[in-house]
């Protein structure tokens, strides 16, 4: 389905996470994190960029592999993005649900 | 002479070894497998073992009665695969050279990852079901405990066969009615993962059942550790559960020798290509089964799957043919919910599990996401096809290695 996000037409899925990454702006990012009470900051942005780079590796992601990343250790990144971290910090990114998940 | 290398003498190396002894001309190539171990288990089995369904003589036999004539079984520990210089050196000293190397050294479970959990009530109140030893003192604790709050709790994905901890909620549901003590046992299924399962529409059927049998679930449960003295399992985010008894699913890892060998990712698993099943590493290469990093599940099925697909590949790498791009993550697994009932899910990397027929499309006799007896007497009647059909490497009739889509429900 379509949702418009930031004044951008983007495709999401049911549960909210972009089916299209080329779509993906930071401003979409943005509004997606207000809509889970978070704002931005640049360590938010640090730990974004990780994974963006890791979803166009294709390399599946966990939240082992983030703590073991060096970008960011488990404790910071729960505080980043309480509750369900990697769900949340995924969606902002623009990347689908993680599929570590077989 | 050549010389082929099966490292593992499990499921996947076994198969590979009785596929390519009928494959490989015998005067062109030798096939050596190596494995330490001496026994070989029927893995599945150690979910039974705790409810005193199976004994260990009915999950344990001698590795080398599976082992074909012809090739060589060589029971030693590996130090270490030297990808750049083909050769395996052995922790004795002595050194091994291939021209072709499988690799099917499986994933273990790695307790010691979790900060508490292999702690002082290790085996006393919180236990494992993925080895034999951990199934086993298990079912002795079982066997006299009284009940209490029982949580199934899976540390991290992936792990082998990750419909295990489902079943076995289901099945210590049906173990305590069957106490008639069911009334005093809370069992809550804790995940790392949003829901009861990893695809929608099984997930859905999967809580339903879950909702049935009053099993509470917790999800989005990322454990931190283990509080011995307190006895309840923490997360990253501060959450709290209490237990009287933890049967936990540690972090499953690939083998330390995959380590050793610097070809492994954070966990161990090998980077491998997912539809060729050759590795990343070299194109010499070829990894099968839990120790590959493939977005595939951890299971027995995949492991028979992909091995008719490698020996295709094999022999096409030997003719220096290209290789077939035709692994498409085929699994197929039983799904035990107890009170000799089970399900069945049939599934692969795009399609998910849903209702339908199988093996014949329209006709079954076993039917798909539908908890029914049929399912269950699939599931015993599966050890016997393990051990003397399955790892024999003989074609299972009527299933192909390729998912089918016809029989299915798709929407």
């Amino acid at each position: 389905m379509e949702k418009t996000i930031a004044g951008k037409a983007v495709a999401v899925n049911e549960e909210g996470y972009l089916t299209n990454f080329a779509q993906w702006e930071p401003r979409v990012g943005s509004e997606i994190a207000k809509e889970a009470n978070i704002d931005l900051s640049p360590r938010h942005w640090e730990v974004i960029n990780y994974l963006q780079g890791e979803f166009k590796n294709e390399s599946p992601l966990s939240i082992r592999k983030i703590g073991k990343s060096g970008v960011v250790d488990i404790k910071e990144f729960y505080q980043l993005f309480p509750n369900a971290p990697l769900k949340t910090s995924s969606k902002i990114a623009g990347i689908p649900k993680p599929a570590s998940c077989i | 002479m050549k010389k082929l290398i099966i490292l593992g003498a499990g499921t996947s190396g076994t198969m590979m070894a009785n596929h390519l002894q009928h494959h490989l001309k015998n005067s062109e190539w030798s096939i050596d497998i190596i494995d330490e171990r001496e026994e070989h288990h029927y893995q599945p089995g150690y979910l039974f073992l705790p409810f005193d369904i199976y004994t260990p003589e009915d999950i344990i036999k001698n590795i080398k009665d599976f082992i074909p004539k012809g090739v060589n079984l060589i029971q030693g520990k590996i130090d270490k695969i030297n990808h750049n210089e083909n050769m395996i050196s052995m922790a004795d000293g002595s050194k091994n050279e291939y021209d072709i190397l499988i690799i099917a050294t499986g994933a273990k479970i790695a307790p010691e990852e979790v900060e508490g959990m292999k702690g002082s009530e290790w085996q006393k109140s919180v236990f494992d079901f993925y080895t034999f030893e951990g199934a086993l003192a298990l079912r002795n604790k079982l066997r006299e405990w009284e009940g209490g709050r029982l949580l199934v709790h899976i540390t991290e994905m992936p792990i082998k066969c990750p419909v295990a901890p489902l079943e076995f909620a289901f099945l210590a549901d049906s173990f305590f009615n069957h106490k008639t003590m069911r009334d005093k046992v809370e069992i809550t299924f804790v995940t790392p993962l949003s829901g009861a399962f990893t695809k929608p529409k099984a997930t859905e059927a999967l809580e339903h059942l879950l909702n049935e049998k009053d099993i509470n679930i917790e999800s989005d449960f990322a454990i931190e550790s283990v509080d011995n003295e307190n006895k309840k399992i923490i997360d990253y985010g501060g959450r709290e559960i209490p237990f009287d008894l933890l049967v936990t699913i540690p972090t499953n890892k690939g083998d330390e020798v995959i380590a050793r060998s610097g070809i492994g990712d954070e966990l161990n698993f090998i980077p491998t290509d997912k539809a060729t099943l050759q590795s990343k590493a070299q194109k010499n290469i070829f990894v099968i089964g839990d120790a590959s990093n493939l977005p595939a599940s951890k299971a027995g099925s995949v492991a028979h799957f992909e091995a008719e697909i490698l020996t295709e590949n094999i022999l096409n790498f030997i003719s220096g043919k290209p290789l077939n791009e035709t692994f498409d993550g085929h699994a197929n697994c039983f799904i035990e919910t107890g009170n000799g009932k089970a399900l069945l899910i049939d599934f692969n990397y795009t399609h998910e599990p849903v209702e339908g027929t199988f093996p014949f499309p329209g006709i079954g006799p076993l039917r798909l996401l539908k908890e029914t007896r049929m399912n269950h007497m699939g599931k015993l009647a599966f050890r016997w096809i393990y051990w003397n059909m399955l790892l024999k490497g003989t074609h299972l009739p009527f299933v192909s290695s390729q998912m089918q889509e016809s029989g299915k429900h798709f929407d």
